[in-house]
């Protein structure tokens, strides 16, 4: 059940475009910049067959420059720091 | 809709999205989208300043079920204009760390126990007043925090100040800005910057002294490298002792060697002078120069102390004070080559340019940290490149209200919320406002943060209240201090949020409300108070700190300074405290202006922000009739002083032969004991370091990551090597950020001070290494 979030670079002069193109994919939240051609794109799959056929429309988007990813979610990894002081 | 722990992940991958847009596309704006709020119906935004650095960023909150669940960058902020840092964005998520302390503990036999927090607040009180009456009125302290809101400094100055009788109240902006305070006092007899960030809209050439602004100011340093994207015309220059990001982004970056930015920025002065680029017309109506005492020691030893003397000189004694500091001769000081002194003199001088000067730590941290705040002022007032749009030298604060709790409220030995305790109108202003006898107040100082570390030692001080800073990670030569605090007969009271080293040897933990689970004020670097609301509730028996103080106040009799209700305290106490400031040299905003905007600046006139002071144009408090009016001093003039190069309190040797230099990094605030609870931010940097420069590591046989042990004359410490990591020392140094306390740097620290600030110095001491 991963977590995604990406930015979106869309081809030139496409954002809107690209805007539509993700907003008709399902598992999928967008926000798009007010001042840049950059759209955060956000996954949240239910589980690992529907994250790859997720993964696989996205390639296939025409609008789509490239995506970098900005944040990953799985359950084995979400540890944050604990210290042992006396309290 | 009850928003789960998956949807929070999931805000949490929105947040880290919009910081790495953040980072990448300087000034990208999300502010319009409201998708969020759409597909979660019941998040709702309130605006907050974030809790960490200085810069004073507009955050809106986005709050579901009573749980801070997002962050956005307040658009309507004119501070940050909708973008923040990955700090700014990740900020909630540092409320609701596993190991929250939600009850009061105190001591019993050893170990701590749980109480009920109205029985910790009743044991403070009779521990306070028996500490007092058994050991008089200076055996007790308070010590806090910039990170206090400016309530919570007030109540602790009226208590500790105005009632209990003693000047033992200090916070930990002593360690961090102190000498810009006396720079400022000293040079314009008025605390804080003259500008603000519009500066950065209309220089031309911006001048980083010592100062990483691209990790510790990233939103500012954003919008610099934003104006130089639009503006074409734009320059960057790092002046410091280490490469950073900061240095990499700059168009030309100068390193030289530590604590001899005094020699360099007197050499540029010379240069100014010789190239005839002084403005003279500025020179001869708004400028006087002088000198001070020279040797001034480094306040290594118990009860030093030091004041300066003033004695005015004419230009002609200035430029001849200069003699000593020409390009070649400086070079030879400092590393720098005369050519680069040359060309950022020439800078300074060109009179085309706009330039703005910024600093942080680097300059304050320092033993003689007061004179080079005073050494770049003489710069800029030199050529008359001051306090006019994008003409600034700008003092960076590093908390979120150093300025405003500390500098502004007076949380410092020697200060009131209005002027300093040794002036007797400024103590009939406080007891008159404060409602008690003049008397009370005592007319001299006691012990800034370090003698008062060393009076706790001693056992002069037997009875510490601290709240809001983790000074068992921050003091300088920590052990000393650590031990201290550990001793049979003291008595330690700590207010926090998280365990820490400083939790660790209290005899009381009260857990503290953070940031938005109380209503409070900060002051930001560019005088701009911000207000934020309550927006969720505290976890368990957490109290504001403001509160704590007020009930411990209460207990021992004084009901009548302390008479407000719950419900509306904090409106109640701003509004006392802004009597202290009436009049149109730092009047502050109503209340209710505060709550409704995303920060005021003071001086706040007729319903006007003052964004220049000492300029006519802007500054309603100018009355001279002339084009500038320094209006601090009693001559109206700002001061150009003659201040030496004078060497550091340790330098490197033949046995101790490196540099450390301390810092931070831009993922942690401060110690971490909020920051390293944040998944992402830990996991980002999740232990601390030491940067070596590569050829001292190859010396030493050294690869990345291999241990290290650094050696002072005060403790050692092992850890990690960094090379060719994000910052990289010149040869010969060695720097060690202090956010991880597995790694305490501060056992090696020197404790030396720049004698009139009472800063620390922990930029520099002298250290060896060995391969662990």
């Amino acid at each position: 059940m991963p977590i995604f979030s990406y930015l979106a670079i869309p081809k030139t002069e496409a954002k809107e475009k690209l805007c539509i193109e993700l907003s008709a994919l399902d598992h999928c939240q967008i926000m798009p910049a007010d001042n840049q051609d950059i759209v955060v794109l956000v996954t949240d799959t239910p589980d690992e067959s529907t994250e790859k056929r997720l993964q696989e429309r996205l390639k296939k988007l025409q609008h789509l420059q490239s995506l970098s990813m900005a944040f990953g979610y799985d359950e084995k990894n979400d540890k944050g720091e604990q210290t042992d002081h006396e309290t | 809709m009850k928003l789960d722990r998956r949807q929070f992940i999931k805000q949490a991958a929105i947040s880290s999205a919009f910081a790495t847009a953040g980072s990448l596309f300087p000034g990208i704006s999300f502010g319009d989208w409201n998708r969020l709020a759409g597909n979660s119906a019941l998040i709702t935004w309130q605006k907050s300043p974030c809790r960490f650095c200085g810069t004073g960023c507009g955050l809106l909150i986005g709050v579901n079920n009573n749980r801070a669940v997002a962050v956005k960058g307040d658009p309507a902020c004119s501070v940050n204009k909708g973008l923040c840092c990955m700090k700014g964005y990740h900020s909630v998520q540092a409320l609701y760390g596993k190991d929250r302390l939600t009850t009061a503990k105190i001591r019993k036999n050893g170990s701590m126990v749980e109480v009920p927090i109205q029985e910790a607040l009743d044991l403070v009180a009779s521990k306070l007043k028996e500490t007092r009456e058994k050991h008089g009125k200076d055996a007790v302290a308070m010590y806090g925090s910039g990170q206090w809101t400016i309530p919570d400094g007030y109540v602790a100055s009226k208590l500790f100040k105005g009632c209990l009788g003693t000047n033992n109240l200090e916070a930990n902006a002593r360690l961090c800005m102190a000498s810009a305070v006396t720079g400022f006092m000293t040079s314009f007899g008025l605390d804080e910057p003259m500008g603000c960030y519009e500066d950065i809209d209309y220089a031309d050439v911006f001048v980083t002294w010592g100062n990483n602004m691209a990790e510790m100011h990233p939103v500012l340093f954003s919008r610099m490298v934003a104006n130089r994207k639009r503006r074409k015309d734009v320059t960057i220059i790092d002046f410091a002792t280490r490469l950073t990001r900061t240095s990499q982004a700059s168009d030309k970056s100068i390193l030289f060697k530590p604590q001899t930015d005094l020699a360099v920025a007197n050499a540029i002065c010379y240069e100014i002078i010789r190239n005839g680029w002084v403005d003279s017309n500025f020179v001869g109506e708004h400028v006087s120069f002088h000198k001070g005492k020279t040797n001034i020691g480094y306040g290594t030893e118990d009860h030093f102390s030091f004041k300066d003397k003033a004695e005015s000189i004419d230009f002609e004694e200035f430029k001849a004070f200069l003699d000593d500091y020409t390009p070649e001769k400086v070079e030879k000081i400092s590393g720098v080559k005369a050519e680069d002194i040359k060309y950022l003199a020439s800078l300074y001088g060109d009179p085309t340019l706009k330039v703005t000067s910024f600093w942080c730590m680097g300059m304050n941290q320092h033993t003689r940290g007061t004179w080079i705040n005073n050494l770049v002022y003489n710069i800029h007032l030199l050529v008359g490149k001051i306090s006019t749009p994008g003409n600034s030298p700008f003092s960076l604060t590093g908390q979120p209200s150093a300025c405003g709790t500390v500098r502004e409220v007076g949380t410092l030995t020697h200060k009131l919320p209005h002027g300093v305790v040794m002036n007797e109108k400024h103590r009939k202003l406080a007891a008159e406002i404060w409602d008690v006898p003049v008397t009370n107040i005592d007319p001299k100082p006691s012990n800034h943060t370090v003698a008062m570390f060393r009076a706790l030692d001693r056992g002069d001080i037997k009875f510490m209240w601290i709240q809001v800073t983790n000074p068992m990670v921050t003091m300088p030569n920590l052990k000393r201090y650590r031990d201290g605090a550990k001793k049979d007969d003291r008595f330690i009271v700590v207010s926090d949020v998280y365990p820490t080293p400083t939790t660790d040897i209290a005899d009381v933990i009260l857990p503290a409300a953070m940031w938005i689970e109380q209503e409070g004020l900060y002051g930001n670097s560019e005088r701009r108070t911000q207000h934020f609301a309550q927006i969720v509730d505290p976890p368990g028996e957490a109290m504001s700190d403001t509160w704590q103080i007020i009930e411990v106040a209460r207990r021992l009799g004084f009901t009548k300074q302390f008479s407000w209700s719950e419900d509306d305290y904090i409106e109640k106490i701003w509004e006392e405290y802004r009597r202290f400031h009436a009049g149109p040299k730092h009047e502050m905003a109503p209340y209710q202006v505060l709550k409704a905007r995303s920060g005021v600046q003071w001086p706040f006139v007729d319903g006007k922000e003052t964004r220049w002071r000492f300029n006519p144009k802007y500054d309603p408090a100018c009355t001279n009739g002339k084009d500038f009016d320094f209006y601090g001093k009693k001559n109206n003039r700002a001061w150009i002083w003659a201040r030496p190069y004078e060497p550091a309190a340790e330098s490197p040797d033949s046995e101790y032969n490196f540099w450390l230099n301390t810092g931070r990094v831009i993922e942690h605030w401060h110690t971490g004991s909020m920051t390293r609870r944040v998944p992402v931010l830990h996991n980002a940097v999740p232990s601390a370091y030491v940067e070596i420069h590569p050829e001292d590591a190859a010396e030493l046989g050294v690869v990345d990551g291999e241990k290290v042990r650094i050696i002072s004359r005060r403790g050692e410490i092992v850890m990690p090597a960094q090379i060719k990591g994000r910052g990289v020392p010149a040869r010969g140094m060695v720097f060690v950020p202090f956010f991880d306390e597995s790694y305490l740097i501060n056992e090696v620290t020197l404790d030396a001070f720049c004698p009139i600030s009472k800063q620390p110095d922990y930029k520099k001491c002298a250290v060896k290494l060995e391969k662990a």
